[in-house]
């Protein structure tokens, strides 16, 4: 009799009614609008829009940018992470508390910012070779200061947990720092490392405000998704708009799709059964 | 042969370790055994190298540790919590020690998989090669990783409170078979507990350390027999006690006295073990306040003269025949008391 069962936490019925409806009313019905408007596209519309070279090209920026950003923050934020969780130095706090000001601060604040500094004449741009500012190389540095944080806080609390044990024990064994590393910590913590990567390539395929200022916004040179999709609503092309705005959302789900999968895949090879 | 030299160790203005010295012959099983604090689990993750001294030496085979590191001291580290690498197989964590070696030393994949079904076969877990530590019981993880550390050959293995985190049942068990082990492998071993029944049953020698200091070395009867400190007698089971004065080269305790050879005159304390002292149901020298059955046995709990409380224990069957009511006056001897000076 399933319904005559205690139940240990209830409320069930009631939760996910409300998870669902909230679910809907912020997320889902926003994106079916967006999909029922594309639906209305005809065939040649979707040709006219994703065969012009101008939005492959800003396809291209934004997913290979983010995803060139999202590895870099992978590298750098694990290694924020470990010093943060592993040291204890004088002005760690301070450390701490700056990682999360990519979080806080408006995006064109941070895109001005960094134009100013990477600008041919500007502070660091004047020491450089090559042009940082209005290139992708540019966009890309916004996205990495954008993503760092995702990825250092997501590893953290995980790394705080791998037991010294571990590593005493591999060493006991007679691994290296480096095979103690590859082999032992990093599987540990190579799901959130993961995590923490797919969202900071998120934030950056979808970031806007911050890349617009240093990118330069060249059409097909250094031109992003997102703006290319504001620069067809401001002439009146909703139809061009959309059909982006569809693609970048069915490519955005896929990857993190296939993230997640990976991720269970992953679970599931380990036998994590508890 | 491991040989400890004055070591000490302060963790900021706690001290660990405090001139310790110490000689661990070859093929021997040395429990250290003391209340935590005491610094044992410090000496064995220095004799690792996990941990290292401020001071003194530590010379294994004669050759000076500190030029050693962990991993060229072939030695095998069981920790208490077993320390298993969650991502990998029972087999995987076995092989772990043999895949990250390097150079002449190195394995084919061929020697790795025989090695590992060897080292299975011995802790018994043949069938569980492919389940992951997360599927295994305590006991079960325990085994793993002593046959992870055992898969390097070491020289000397060194368990962390093997089987503090196990049932009482398992850990009878498992001491029984890690006795065996150890003798068939011709290991020398040394483990750290707080049990002072899993000490003197497994160990060839017991090294009792108290505050940083070893208390007393010694066989499992002779540290129980002629325990060196109150604080060795103490730990080493239930203990009434008493206070003594002495007088003369006698101890007056209670209504005993006792042979106080070598003791200056004054206070000192003395020591009953419970099942030392036997009733005498016409005697007059306690009396009964409550009596516990414990199994086999019987705890009386006993008042002497001067509001002195003692236990006594003996068995159901001479409690039942003496006829023992709480409430009763009984006579008391004490087979073995032992003095001690007061510190």
């Amino acid at each position: 009799m399933a319904a005559s069962k205690p139940k240990v936490i209830p409320g069930f019925s009631v939760t996910l009614g409300v998870t669902l409806a909230y679910l809907s009313l912020v997320v889902l019905i926003p994106l079916a609008a967006l999909i029922a408007k594309a639906a209305g596209m005809s065939a040649t519309q979707w040709l006219a829009t994703l065969g012009d070279s101008r939005v492959l090209a800003s396809f291209r920026l934004s997913f290979g940018g983010a995803a060139i950003a999202a590895s870099v923050n992978g590298v750098f934020g694990l290694l924020v992470a470990w010093v943060l969780v592993r040291y204890r130095f004088p002005g760690r706090k301070i450390i701490d508390a700056l990682i999360d000001l990519p979080f806080a601060l408006p995006t064109a604040v941070a895109g001005i910012a960094l134009t100013a500094l990477y600008a041919p004449n500007g502070w660091i741009g004047h020491l450089l070779p090559f042009k940082v500012a209005f290139t992708p190389l540019g966009a890309i540095i916004a996205m990495i200061f954008i993503g760092l944080p995702f990825v250092v806080r997501t590893i953290e609390p995980v790394l705080q947990d791998v037991d010294r044990e571990l590593e005493e024990a591999a060493t006991s064994l007679g691994a290296s720092r480096s095979q103690t590393f590859v082999r032992v910590i990093l599987p540990a913590i190579a799901p959130a490392l993961l995590t923490g990567i797919s969202l900071a390539f998120a934030r950056a395929v979808g970031e806007y405000g911050s890349i617009i200022f240093i990118a330069g916004n060249l059409p097909g040179f250094s031109e992003i998704a997102p703006l290319l999709i504001v620069t067809k609503l401001e002439q009146y092309d909703y139809v061009g708009a959309t059909a982006i705005a569809c693609l970048m959302l069915a490519a955005s789900f896929a990857l993190l799709l296939a993230i997640n999968l990976l991720q269970k895949w992953n679970r599931q090879r380990r036998g994590a059964a508890s | 042969m491991i040989e400890v030299s004055h070591l000490s160790k302060t963790f900021g203005a706690f001290r660990a370790l405090n001139d310790v010295s110490l000689r661990i012959p070859d093929g021997k099983l040395v429990a250290l055994l003391g209340p935590s604090g005491s610094g044992k689990t410090t000496l064995l993750r220095i004799l690792a190298g996990l941990d290292h001294a401020d001071s003194g030496h530590v010379h294994l085979n004669g050759l000076n540790a500190a030029n050693l590191q962990t991993r060229d001291r072939r030695v095998g580290f069981v920790f208490q919590h077993y320390a298993l690498f969650r991502h990998m197989s029972v087999a995987e964590n076995v092989a772990f020690g043999l895949k990250v070696r390097k150079g002449a030393n190195k394995l084919t994949k061929a020697e790795i998989a025989d090695r590992v079904a060897r080292l299975l076969d011995l802790v018994h877990l043949s069938g569980l090669a492919p389940r992951y530590p997360s599927q295994l019981s305590g006991g079960q993880r325990q085994r793993v990783a002593l046959a992870r550390a055992l898969a390097v050959e070491p020289r000397l293995l060194l368990l962390d409170e093997p089987f503090g985190a196990l049932d009482a049942q398992v850990r009878k068990d498992l001491r029984r078979w890690l006795r065996q082990l150890h003798d068939d492998m011709g290991l020398t071993s040394v483990f750290v507990t707080h049990d002072q029944e899993e000490a003197l049953e497994l160990a060839d020698e017991v090294v009792v350390m108290s505050k940083g200091r070893i208390e007393q070395i010694g066989s499992p009867a002779d540290i129980y027999d002629n325990p060196a400190s109150p604080f060795v007698f103490q730990f080493l089971g239930n203990a009434n006690r008493l206070d003594a004065t002495i007088r003369d080269g006698i101890a007056h305790v209670a209504h005993w006295r006792t042979a106080a050879t070598g003791l200056a005159d004054g206070k000192g304390i003395a020591f009953i073990r419970p099942h030392e002292i036997d009733i005498d149901p016409h005697g007059r020298d306690a009396t009964i306040r409550h009596h516990v059955v414990l199994g086999p046995t019987v705890r009386l709990d006993l008042r002497l003269d001067g509001d002195v409380h003692a236990e006594a224990v003996i068995d159901r069957d001479s409690h039942a025949r003496l006829r023992l009511e709480p409430g009763q006056q009984v006579g008391l001897t004490a087979r073995r008391i032992v003095v001690f000076a007061q510190d």
